[in-house]
């Protein structure tokens, strides 16, 4: 187990690797740091001065991959792809372009899109599994086809409609909660509940009918039937063996998704106010600020990774026929 | 009217689909045990009502798609000047509600505006009231009366003309089928009979057909002096909008798995069928990529690309070029993301053709392993394409509206979903609300998203091998 870890956690270097070197020939080398510069001071009429300062001001001012004018280390050290991507391996993402720190910021707002993100995910899930059952043990029935039909019905309605639809509803006509806002601890309930409930709504439709889909596809092979004919009730069949062995497929969908928790969702975040990791990445990408894009790349794909690793652990929980 | 055609790039990648749809039909036709999937699905009702529909928008989305500029009246040293706006077929039949321009907001099917202004009275004086609407019923003269009968029986002589125009095309399709059927017993060849649909799903069809007839009768004929869906901000008729918005939720999700196919196939297969140090770097792409919360990747590759746009102005002769651009990148964007999860498929399924009998007894022959590629495995691969493709497509529209709105979708003035839902989103706020721009918006995507769920789905289980049909 423990070899296995340490393994997987080598294999995710060159990876890591991967992503940053693409992310460092998307931001630098597609355009010039020039460029980046120029559309921050607005297009027309900035003086090369300018350009210069920001650059400056920013680290964008060495070049990008070696650097002659230097001695020693510091001819590879003193560059954009060293200050900028190698540096993100020891989370120091450098700061934003008003100059704050982007990593404590990260740090500060992960509280809040967890707050959401974690609710929304285990109320989701149980609710998912739940109507999948029922479709399941009420299968090739009307109302299989009718729980099917709602399914494609409401997979096939725009996330954004839920939130619009949502917020004016609940929050304009009802008067239950606030449209939007966040505190923290107890008094944030009342902020929490609706972008949670929204959450689950948006993807209740494809995910209870991926459900359906793996449940039926057990429920067909061979032991069911064994089990059924030595009697026991269809609860009990459901429950005690087409769930269970159902646990594979559902974790590998499920386990990966933990740790990109901690992202947030861009959607819900910007619609309700909540200021965490969505919406820091939504003001980021609408203020063309690179560097935290940068930085949220790099933690989305750490947090992926992180993620299969986990997805591989929870294996061997649930199936003992896997060691690792 | 004199015109310049335009072929924009998203243009020649539609006429590059319609392309390669009409050669695979054609291959399709003569090969009977090909036809016979396709044959499932057409004797599914949902399947063929929602194909029906679907070529409807995709009806739309053509004539949206064949673009000229117009010749402008005064020409300089004999030639002649083009005017810098990009037209489509579509805005010159839909000219009316084009141009039909009010001043701002106005509800749908009104006579007035949404909003009072100082208007003079009867009397001489200035007050505040509802002005009348330029165009919306501007041919009633008391609109308090009339608008509601008036509506009515518009609605009524549209929705019957429709209905027998409908009846009429449904007639002359089945006595054409009939004609043919005919035919080809006569030449006592059943093998090229045309493919016959299922009496039920025939049955389906020809009610659905009747329904549409009488709601573009209906539409239309209010259309020719009311704003059926209102009017926004601008004053702009809500219902040509979402028209226009057709061809960009298409083109997003027909043209993106059009650029990411080569690739994921050639990739997959290489992957699955190699393996070995293909395999590995194959492996290693995909999975970088796949790494990476497709919407960061997204994001970070569009604000690149508006950079590098906006760094290159010269590129472009008009707005619409530019606009045009940016979708393609999008289509292309969105391709280098989706296309990993297609890219394992394949290989997953390549690695299980592989050891199978007949490719075992092809590689002992001495076939080459390019022929065994192309023609013993691609073929067998190809329903995991097709049902991929089709799967796609709902999810992709879905996506465009959500990065239109996140600021990283289609440009500003390119007309789609998610620019109108964007536009429109403040306005739940306002005294009395306007809920129709968003309702448009949301009605017309759900109908396409759900047409082409429905389709995926007939698709899916017309072709899936693993479903087992007795």
């Amino acid at each position: 187990m423990i070899a296995y870890l340490i393994r997987r956690i080598l294999y995710a270097i060159p990876i890591l690797i991967g992503v940053n070197v693409l992310t460092f020939s998307l931001f630098f080398v597609v355009n010039t740091t020039d460029d980046m510069a120029r559309m921050q001071l607005g297009m027309k009429r900035v003086t090369p001065e300018a350009i210069e300062k920001w650059k400056q001001q920013h680290g964008y001012d060495r070049p990008l991959l070696f650097n002659e004018h230097e001695a020693g280390l510091k001819k590879i050290s003193d560059t954009i792809f060293f200050q900028k991507s190698i540096r993100m391996f020891m989370f120091d993402f450098g700061s934003s372009n008003d100059g704050r720190d982007i990593a404590r910021e990260i740090q500060a707002r992960m509280l809040p899109s967890l707050a959401i993100a974690l609710p929304t995910f285990i109320v989701g899930l149980l609710i998912y599994i739940t109507f999948a059952l029922l479709m399941t043990l009420f299968r090739a029935t009307a109302l299989d086809v009718m729980g099917v039909s709602l399914c494609v019905l409401l997979m096939s309605v725009s996330g954004l409609f839920y939130i619009i639809g949502g917020q004016f509803v609940v929050s304009k006509l009802w008067h239950w909660v606030p449209i939007s806002g966040y505190a923290s601890g107890v008094d944030g309930i009342k902020f929490i509940l609706l972008p949670v409930l929204i959450g689950v709504m948006g993807s209740v439709g494809s995910s209870s009918r991926w459900y359906r889909t793996i449940f039926l596809e057990e429920a067909g092979k061979d032991y069911v039937r064994t089990a059924r004919a030595k009697g026991l009730s269809e609860l009990r069949v459901l429950f005690g063996h087409v769930l269970k062995n159902a646990m594979i497929p559902i974790l590998t969908g499920v386990v990966v998704v933990i740790p990109l928790l901690f992202m947030g969702s861009l959607l819900t975040e910007s619609f309700f106010g909540i200021p965490g990791l969505g919406s820091y990445t939504i003001d980021a990408i609408n203020a063309q600020d690179f560097g935290v894009v940068r930085a949220m790349v790099f933690l989305g794909s750490v947090l992926y990774i992180a993620g299969l690793v986990l997805t591989d652990i929870s294996y061997t929980m649930v199936d003992p026929r896997v060691r690792l | 009217m004199n015109g310049m055609p335009i072929i924009l790039w998203t243009d020649a990648m539609i006429y590059l689909l319609l392309a390669v749809v009409a050669v695979a039909t054609l291959w399709i036709r003569k090969r009977p045990y090909l036809l016979l999937p396709w044959q499932r699905v057409m004797k599914s009702s949902v399947g063929m009502v929602s194909l029906l529909l679907l070529s409807l928008f995709v009806l739309v989305g053509l004539l949206d798609t064949v673009h000229y500029r117009a010749a402008l009246p005064e020409k300089s040293n004999g030639q002649t000047v083009y005017s810098p706006e990009v037209l489509s077929l579509l805005d010159v039949l839909a000219k009316d509600i084009k141009s039909r321009n009010e001043k701002t907001y106005s509800a749908p099917l009104a006579a007035h505006l949404y909003a009072k202004e100082s208007v003079e009275m009867p009397n001489g004086g200035v007050g505040r009231d509802y002005p009348r609407l330029k165009y919306g019923g501007a041919h009633l003269a008391n609109p308090q009366q009339e608008l509601f009968n008036d509506v009515l029986s518009r609605a009524l002589s549209g929705a019957m003309a429709g209905v027998l125009i409908a009846t009429l095309l449904a007639a002359s399709w089945i006595a054409l089928l009939y004609a043919l059927r005919r035919l080809s017993v006569d030449r006592a060849s059943s093998m090229s009979s045309p493919p016959v649909t299922g009496r039920q799903s025939f049955r389906a069809l020809l009610i659905t057909t009747v329904l549409l007839g009488m709601l573009f009768g209906m539409v239309s004929n209010l259309a020719t002096a009311y704003h059926v869906l209102g009017t926004d901000k601008v004053g702009q008729d809500v219902l040509y909008l979402a028209l226009k918005s057709i061809r960009t939720g298409l083109v997003i999700g027909t043209v993106t798995t059009l650029v990411m196919l080569p690739f994921a196939l050639f990739f997959g297969i290489a992957a699955g069928y190699l393996r070995g140090w293909v395999d590995d770097v194959i492996q290693y792409i995909y999975t970088v990529l796949s790494s990476i919360p497709s919407v960061l990747l997204i994001a970070a590759t569009v604000l690149i690309m508006q950079v590098y746009i906006e760094a290159h102005p010269e590129w472009f002769s008009t707005s619409a070029e530019r606009a045009d651009l940016r979708l393609l990148f999008l289509c292309l964007i969105l391709g280098v993301t989706s296309w990993t999860g297609l890219c394992r498929l394949l290989r997953g399924e390549t690695l299980k053709l592989r050891e199978l009998e007949y490719i075992q007894a092809a590689q002992a022959f001495g076939v080459s392993s390019a022929r065994i590629l192309t023609r013993h495995i691609m073929p067998n691969v190809m329903h995991i394409v097709l049902i991929a493709m089709v799967m796609d497509f709902s999810g992709l529209v879905l996506a465009e509206a959500v990065l239109s709105y996140v600021g990283v979708g289609v440009d500003p003035t390119t007309m789609s979903f998610g620019t109108l839902i964007n536009s429109a989103r403040m306005e739940m706020g306002r005294e009395p609300m306007v809920w129709w721009t968003l309702a448009a918006a949301f009605g017309f995507m759900l109908v396409l998203v759900l047409t082409a769920n429905l389709f995926a789905d007939a698709i899916r289980d017309a072709f899936d091998p693993r479903l087992n049909r007795t």
